[in-house]
């Protein structure tokens, strides 16, 4: 604060009323000291000068105001004309990199969600038409074993039945043979037992009787 | 001097300029406005240099500051409000960068000097006043009449109303001087008490434990009004715009 003391003569009160500030005169520094000049000046103009809190201190208005619309007008321009455009471009490209990036994600996960569906679709078919020749293989070999089985079922049943016609054939052929050798062993039988001729009609009804 | 609370709002001067009379010295107040212009429009210069489309970390610091004042403009004046949005990032970086930069010792605070603070109100309230009647002819004076009142009321509201208009610029200028300048003397005379203390032996430095612990808290505290007060600026600058922009909009 304090100014030289040549510059101090050109500005006499407002260095009176720095000065004057509490506290100013009770605790004097060496920068105070030093300039032997202002304290002295202080001294002789501290009865008739009211002591100006600084910020209240008019002296300064005009400078201050023109310093102000000076660094303030050279930071807006700045501001309006490098800085904010650069931030401003900078988030704006970063928002449309992700608004890219984003629709660009969303595009491949609807492409892979269509690739998903159209494998699900292919395996589906494939499945289905496998299960089809498998069922058609099947029902074919089904129909075949079926068929086949009808038919020897029958031809045992023929070669069967046939059998049974033989064996019925046989048997009345032999039941109808032992009654002849019964009659021809009976007629042996008897006459070489009793001699002499035997009476044919009468053994065959003593057959006849005798197997019923 | 050391002890002075007052000392640091002094301004003096470095280079005397004396205009026809009128005194539009380079003083350390206008030193400190270069400074805060240089160190805010620097930041914001070189941390948006390499447009990252990852940002670093103190690009992003710089972009959300272009976020947050972006979207408090929005939220308040809608987007035929964002025409003034360079403007309100101006206020915004400069007042918190002035206060930031007066947090350092030996600093002097631009913010802490009322003629700089209603420079500022003034500017924002003739940004509304001119836009509003540009834009609107003497609708604009529709800001002073709320809708929905009845017409009886209305002798009431509209007097209230143009006298708290008028008021804007001095709680808005006042507001943010007040802040500034109470915070810094009050934080000079809590660590003035810890010199004054510590010179009385060893009692004394047992005794100025408590000034300094308080000292620290208010420091921190310090930090957080210089953000606040400039948070608080721009925030009612916006509302304000919003009057320019809708005078209907009550």
């Amino acid at each position: 604060m304090f100014v030289s003391s040549a510059h101090a003569a050109s500005t006499t009160e407002t260095t009176v009323a720095q000065a004057e500030t509490p506290g100013a005169d009770a605790h004097g520094t060496p920068g105070a000291d030093a300039h032997g000049a202002t304290t002295a000046h202080t001294e002789t103009g501290a009865g008739h000068e009211k002591a100006v809190f600084p910020p209240f201190d008019s002296t300064h208005f005009a400078s201050q105001l023109l310093w102000l619309a000076l660094t303030f007008a050279v930071f807006y321009l700045f501001l309006s004309r490098v800085v904010l455009p650069r931030i401003g471009g900078t988030i704006e490209t970063r928002r449309d990199r992700i608004a890219t990036d984003l629709d660009q994600a969303a595009r491949m996960k609807q492409e892979s969600d269509e690739a998903l569906a159209a494998y699900e679709q292919e395996l589906a078919d494939a499945k289905a038409k496998a299960n089809s020749i498998a069922q058609t293989a099947r029902d074919e070999a089904k129909a075949k074993a079926e068929a086949e089985q009808a038919e020897i079922s029958a031809a045992l049943e023929k070669k069967l039945s046939d059998a049974e016609a033989s064996i019925a054939a046989i048997k009345d052929k032999a039941m109808q043979e032992v009654g002849t050798i019964a009659e021809d062993t009976a007629t042996e039988v008897v006459r070489k037992i009793l001699g002499g001729t035997v009476d044919r009609p009468s053994i065959a009804a003593a057959v006849k009787s005798v197997r019923g | 001097m050391a002890n002075d609370p007052i000392h640091q709002f002094h301004i003096s001067q470095w280079i005397p300029l004396h205009v026809g009379g009128v005194d539009l010295s380079f003083t350390n107040s206008s030193a400190f406005m270069v400074a805060t212009v240089a160190v805010a429009s620097a930041f914001l210069y070189l941390t948006s240099s390499n447009r990252g489309l990852i940002p670093t970390r103190l690009q992003s610091v710089s972009e959300m500051a272009y976020e947050f004042v972006a979207s408090t403009l929005r939220e308040s004046a809608g987007s035929a409000g964002m025409k003034f949005f360079p403007f309100v990032f101006s206020l915004f970086m400069f007042v918190l960068v002035a206060n930031m930069l007066g947090m350092f010792p030996y600093f002097f605070t631009v913010t802490s000097q009322i003629i700089v603070t209603f420079a500022l109100a003034v500017l924002v309230i003739g940004t509304v006043l001119v836009y509003g009647f540009a834009k609107h002819g003497f609708k604009f004076l529709g800001v002073f009449v709320p809708s929905g009142v009845p017409a009886p009321l209305l002798l009431l509201v509209v007097p209230i109303e143009i006298i708290s208009f008028l008021s804007r610029p001095i709680s808005l200028s006042v507001r943010l001087f007040a802040n500034m300048l109470a915070g810094h003397i009050t934080l000079k005379v809590f660590a003035g008490f810890v010199a004054s203390l510590s010179a009385f032996g060893a009692v004394g430095i047992g005794g100025a434990i408590l000034p300094l612990a308080m000292t620290v808290a208010l420091t921190g505290l310090e930090f957080l009004v210089a953000f606040l007060q400039a948070y608080v600026f721009t925030v009612l600058t916006c509302m304000y715009l919003n009057d320019a922009v809708h005078p209907g909009g009550h």
